[in-house]
């Protein structure tokens, strides 16, 4: 009953006064489109009239709300996902190319991690190169390594999955190079005092202190995996995922199928981010964690 | 070397400056002493006056800057990969993802003991520190003392036949430490481990020691070192007795002289 009254009324409240400043939103700039369209056909309309009409344009600047969610329940619910126009079809190839992705720059980021932390001479050298990566805009590096990797006949979710390990491991390793340095004197003069190998202390000590870190920093990389592979799916006018629904739906001015998969795409990163809180939640009582720390 | 032979940890002319920021910090200077086979040793005095950094150096954590130090007749570092002293920090340093269980057998695990032996030890050193039945407790479901013991039980696990202890009970009430420092005795007198104890209490080096070590601080250094002459045997009321305040008198004159150093 708490959660109800303490996380679920003020998302709801919140939830009601977006929907309600987007209608109002919606009405102000579909009104001259309405009102255009009515003039065409010789028609005037009366105050009422433009209104409905401003929220049932095929075509509006800014779909409603209730337009948005009919087009994703009929892009869903009623049609089977193997069709090419099922928004489950389209997420799910954007979602593997995701999940590929992130899992490769997960292994990635750590890899990194663990040897910018045992290495000197990594560390002195990589972590430069690791942030000046992300410098560079992901829209200029993304059509470069998917017409490369085309050219050499890689093609289809690999191209993609590899944006998103691009973005994905840079918060990987930020982290767990923090994590991994996390441990404190004492922990360590502790180990020392064991002669404990280095494999030792990374087992039994940096590892298990990096874990917070560690799931704060896969929570980003999930959501910019998918922000990743959708990117992926632009330059190449691919034919299936979101990024795909995207860019067809911007050539033919189908606002409302560019929102649908917009939230679709928002549903699932949310969904993803969920899932990883599970997850870090599991493991954080696992590793038996006061129970209020684990929130 | 004869005389080492028997000598735990012998130190001559040891001494310690930390390069810092603000210039050299001498911790340590010209520090004689000579821990036997057996002995248990204190260590009191003024905060800063190098009791904790002349552990980390029989610990091999620092290194001697001037003079040399032996123990268990090789150089600390030998010793620290002969796995021959078991270190309780000034705080519990329980590490938090692991039950008090897992945390005592953390060296013996990093020591390659078998899963049998682990278990035997776990238990035998549990009951040791008055901690039967806690084993599957995580470290933050205990009190402080509680964690406190943890660690000493984590430190008695292997065998190290000399046990450093940086005022172990310094956050203890007073009834807790009492029962504890009965405990350390019976435990010293049966294992016969040698012990290295700091601590800023007085009754409890007295009680404790048979060799009381008063130090000073600026530069730090020993001042005093006291042989005990209470017997082995020491009930908590032996504190009331001519004999334990007679030493206890010379403990508090010599940290005065101390402190008079810095007028
Ligand atoms: N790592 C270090 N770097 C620089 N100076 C240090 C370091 N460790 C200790 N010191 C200095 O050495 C001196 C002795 O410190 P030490 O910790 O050994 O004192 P202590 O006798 O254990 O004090 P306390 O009773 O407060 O624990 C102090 O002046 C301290 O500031
Ligand atoms: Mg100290």
């Amino acid at each position: 009953m708490k959660t109800l009254r303490t996380k679920v009324w003020p998302v709801l409240a919140v939830l009601v006064v977006i929907i309600a400043a987007w209608y109002a939103a919606a009405l102000l700039m579909n009104r001259t489109i309405a009102v255009e369209e009515a003039a065409r056909k010789g028609e005037v309309l009366t105050t009422q009239e433009m209104w409905l009409k401003s929220y049932r344009l095929d075509k509006p600047l800014l779909p409603a709300p209730h337009q948005i969610v009919t087009e994703i329940w009929n892009s869903t619910a009623t049609m089977s996902i193997t069709s090419k126009r099922s928004l489950v079809y389209h997420a799910w190839i954007t979602l593997s190319a995701t999940l590929l992705g992130f899992a490769l720059g997960t292994v990635l980021g750590i890899a990194l991690a663990v040897g910018i932390v045992h290495n000197r001479a990594m560390d002195k050298s990589m972590m430069p190169w690791v942030i000046a990566s992300q410098t560079i805009p992901i829209m200029a590096i993304a059509p470069m390594l998917i017409v490369v990797l085309n050219a050499i006949g890689i093609s289809g979710l690999l191209p993609k999955a590899l944006i998103s390990t691009y973005l994905s491991f840079f918060p990987v390793v930020v982290g767990m190079v923090k994590g991994l340095r996390s441990p404190e004197i004492l922990q360590l003069d502790l180990m020392h005092t064991y002669n404990a190998s280095r494999t030792d202390v990374f087992w039994k000590l940096r590892f298990p202190a990096a874990i917070p870190f560690l799931f704060a920093s896969l929570k980003v990389g999930i959501a910019i995996s998918l922000i990743g592979a959708i990117v992926g799916e632009l330059p190449t006018g691919a034919v299936a995922g979101l990024g795909a629904r995207l860019l067809s739906g911007s050539y033919y001015g189908q606002t409302i199928q560019i929102w649908a998969a917009l939230f679709v795409s928002s549903i699932v990163a949310g969904l993803l981010v969920f899932i990883v809180g599970g997850v870090e939640r599991l493991v954080y009582r696992m590793m038996g964690a006061r129970p209020e720390a684990t929130a | 070397m004869a005389e080492n032979q028997s000598s735990v940890v012998s130190a001559k002319n040891l001494g310690l400056t930390f390069q810092t920021n603000d210039g050299p910090v001498n911790a340590l200077t010209g520090v004689n002493l000579d821990v036997r086979k057996g002995d248990f040793v204190s260590f009191i005095g003024p905060s800063g006056c190098g009791k904790t950094t002349f552990l980390r150096v029989i610990a091999d954590l620092e290194r001697a800057t001037e003079g040399q130090i032996l123990v268990n007749g090789t150089t600390p570092e030998d010793a620290r990969k002969n796995r021959s002293y078991g270190y309780v920090f000034q705080a519990a340093a329980l590490y938090p993802w692991r039950t008090i269980e897992k945390n005592i057998a953390l060296p013996l695990e990093i020591m390659g003991y078998s899963k049998d032996e682990q278990k035997k030890r776990i238990e035998h050193t549990l009951s040791l520190v008055n901690l039967s039945g806690f084993g599957k407790k995580y470290p933050w479901q205990l009190s402080g003392g509680m964690q406190q013991r943890a660690s000493i039980a984590r430190a008695l696990a292997f065998d190290a036949d000399l046990l450093l202890m940086d005022e172990p009970f310094g956050a203890l009430d007073e009834i807790v430490r009492d029962h504890l420092n009965q405990q350390l005795l019976e435990l010293w007198a049966r294992t016969n481990k040698t012990i290295c104890f700091v601590t800023h209490s007085i009754p409890e080096a007295v009680y404790l020691s048979t060799k009381i070590v008063v130090m000073s601080p600026r530069p730090g250094r020993v001042t005093d070192v006291i042989e005990s002459t209470l017997p082995k045997e020491r009930p908590l009321d032996i504190r009331e007795t001519p004999e334990f305040l007679a030493i206890a008198h010379r403990v508090r004159e010599g940290l005065k002289a101390g402190h008079s150093y810095d007028d």
